[in-house]
């Protein structure tokens, strides 16, 4: 494994970034029973790993398109943490303004390109970013996700067909986390090894363990330094699993137990925790640590995000268009006739 | 003054922005190698190199997409759809990725996406369509049919230029059938919105875009020559950004509307105007708003069955004489 380039700064801030994924969604969650969270709540429990450690191998310039259980990657590329709770919350302040929900903003400061819900699109929407870096001839790099699920869509197919016809700066994490919404993976496509249907692009694949986050990181390394090197789009295929159902709603009784026991053995967090112990990075206390901090600063930004703001009513109608006029008139009435009326 | 088409004008819009604008630039199906399908590209590709004429894969989702990104880096890409119908495809990238960018997220998605629409070609069902309808309902698009070659070149300059997502649907029979005089370089700007007065009149408005302008034009003609009556003839040029103040206005002053569009009936653009001029002009009417459209079934192929299908200028005739008569 080619870790030569990770110092101890390097371990404390990956897992800094892991449990702050976790810790978050936690609290997301006990937002969620006091009903804070407006619609659904997404978790990525058992996926924080692929996130983290794939992202970790991102330079500043770069850009990122996250799927739902990527929260993990948004933090590591400089999203501060308290945007996912206004996010969740639907604030004024949220990077949606609250307009739209979970990972969906686009901020290109940090590179970051929201996915939409219908799945496999932002593959096709980063494209455009690559082919600008090229264009440009800039050696940026982008690098996004999508599910086993998602990658069954046209779009995704259509995304990989162009990223390697055009031999793209990308790379593209295949999270086979075994479950889209209530499906299992083999329902999705008949092949033991999802390592076969990327490889159908005539692209790199390479396949790791995503609960692995060294593992993730020496592969999504190799797979960025290709793409800046001018070496084209490549994928990894990280095996995972989501260890939640696909929303907060969904108590996954269709899920077998035992298949949900052998993964909380699992665990990418005690798994780094070990790493990390054992090779002499972090001590008990070390690790306790950066959970206090995290858990601190965390408290800090629920309190201050529930005193603020949900959006105001007549920001509704705003920002369809550049041009203001062209969004619906003000006051916007259902009742009268005519907008002209209204006025 | 030379004569320039409709096609040509569509051409040199494209190629001079390309020149005056680095980050304009084309992807599409066969749009380099092979020029385009209807040769609206040719030698692009040897003036502007690969990487801004861009030959894809038959992936229309992808094209859009690309075109999208591109435009959050702050590049104007025009996405060619080889024929308007191949819209389809790449329906989710338009009308979810593209036209709630800004809405969402704070960030426009500045595309174009422009192909040949429209019957008369003898093309069937998946080469003839109209597909403005498809998208009305969609805030955050805007939509543009032009008539003529002078508004072809102007309104997809203006559109290249603008911030938000454009539609443009370039009538293929009237690619080589229409031509102005138009000065080689000429920068003409089109503001996206504003409709065009395509003949004066008093007793009748007809509101129509793109191909069915000129029949709506030979129509009146007939009318003026046989019954002495004129018809005022409002060219959308854009059906979103909808210029209703133009339309109402010309209501205003004939009190009587007529509808020309080329795609079918149901759910088709001329319920929208309708419903708008009724309720900003209702008393004005001194007649009942009439509808000439297509027939509401798909495009069909043999030219027996195409002509059945797609409006007549008989038709306009019949529809502007009952009017006229109410």
């Amino acid at each position: 494994m080619n870790l030569s380039s990770l110092g101890r700064d390097d371990m404390r801030a990956l897992y800094r970034f892991l449990v702050l994924t976790r810790m978050l969604e936690e609290r997301l969650e006990i937002l969620f029973k006091q009903g804070h969270v407006v619609g659904g709540l997404y978790r990525s429990l058992g996926q924080e790993a692929t996130a983290v450690g794939s992202a970790y191998a991102l330079r500043e310039g770069d850009w990122l398109a996250p799927s739902i259980r990527d929260a993990g990657a948004l933090y590591v590329r400089g999203l501060p943490p308290i945007a996912m709770l206004r996010q969740y919350t639907a604030r004024e302040a949220s990077p949606c303004a609250g307009k739209d929900n979970t990972t969906h903003f686009t901020i290109p400061e940090l590179g970051l390109l929201g996915p939409i819900s219908p799945l496999g699109t932002q593959l096709c929407v980063l494209n455009g970013v690559a082919l600008t870096f090229r264009q440009r001839g800039e050696s940026r790099v982008c690098m996004t996700y999508q599910g086993e699920g998602a990658s069954r869509t046209g779009a995704s197919h259509e995304g990989f067909a162009m990223a390697a016809a055009q031999e793209l700066p990308i790379v593209v994490i295949l999270e086979h986390n075994r479950w889209s919404f209530g499906t299992p993976s083999y329902r999705a496509a008949a092949v033991e090894d999802w390592a076969d249907t990327a490889g159908a692009y005539g692209l790199p694949v390479r396949s790791v363990d995503g609960n692995d986050l060294l593992d993730v990181y020496e592969a999504a390394r190799e797979a960025v330094d290709r793409a800046r090197s001018g070496g084209g789009p490549s994928v990894i295929v990280a095996e995972t699993y989501r260890m939640l159902g696909h929303a907060q709603h969904d108590s996954q009784k269709y899920i077998p137990p035992e298949e949900l026991e052998e993964w909380r053995g699992r665990d990418p967090i005690r798994r780094f925790e070990r790493v990390l112990l054992d090779d002499g990075w972090l001590s008990e206390a070390g690790l306790a640590e950066i959970r206090d901090e995290v858990d601190r600063e965390l408290t800090q930004a629920v309190d201050a995000v529930l005193s603020e703001p949900h959006p105001p009513a007549e920001s509704s109608r705003t920002r369809v268009y550049a041009d203001p006029a062209l969004d619906p008139a003000e006051p916007w009435t259902r009742t009268l006739a005519t907008e002209s009326e209204a006025r | 003054m030379s004569e320039t088409t409709y096609l040509e004008a569509i051409r040199d819009a494209m190629r001079e922005e390309m020149h005056r604008d680095e980050s304009v630039f084309i992807l599409g199906e066969d749009v380099g190698l092979y020029g385009g399908a209807f040769k609206i590209t040719e030698g692009f590709l040897e003036e502007f190199g690969s990487d801004r004429v861009i030959d894809t894969p038959i992936s229309e989702a992808a094209i859009v997409g690309a075109a999208i990104g591109a435009a959050h880096m702050g590049m104007r890409p025009i996405a060619e759809m080889q024929f308007i119908d191949f819209i389809a495809p790449a329906f989710d990238m338009i009308v979810n990725f593209a036209a709630k960018s800004r809405y969402r997220t704070g960030i426009g998605a500045g595309i174009v996406i422009r192909g040949p629409c429209g019957g008369g070609a003898r093309s069937g069902p998946f080469h003839s369509q109209n597909v403005e309808s498809f998208f009305a309902n969609v805030p955050g698009l805007k939509m543009v049919a032009p008539a003529t070659a002078r508004d072809a070149k102007g309104l997809l300059t203006a559109a290249i230029r603008d911030p938000d997502p454009v539609l443009y649907f370039e009538h293929k029979f009237l690619y080589r059938r229409v031509k102005e005089s138009i000065e080689p370089g000429e920068e003409i700007v089109v503001p996206l919105g504003e409709a065009r007065t395509h003949r004066r009149g008093s007793d009748l408005t007809i509101v129509s875009y793109g191909a069915m302008v000129w029949k709506a034009a030979e129509a009146a003609d007939r009318v003026s020559s046989e019954d002495g009556s004129e018809i005022e003839i409002i060219d959308l040029r854009s059906i979103r950004p909808l210029d209703i103040d133009s339309i109402v206005d010309s209501v205003r002053r004939t009190g009587r509307l007529l509808i020309v569009h080329e795609a079918p009936k149901f759910g088709g653009f001329a319920g929208e105007i309708t419903a708008q001029v009724c309720e900003e002009a209702f008393e004005w009417l001194d007649a009942p708003i009439r509808r000439v459209t297509a027939m509401d079934t798909p495009v069909p192929y043999a030219p027996t069955l195409e002509d059945q299908y797609l409006p007549q200028t008989e038709d306009i005739v019949a529809a502007a004489r009952w009017l006229l008569a109410y």
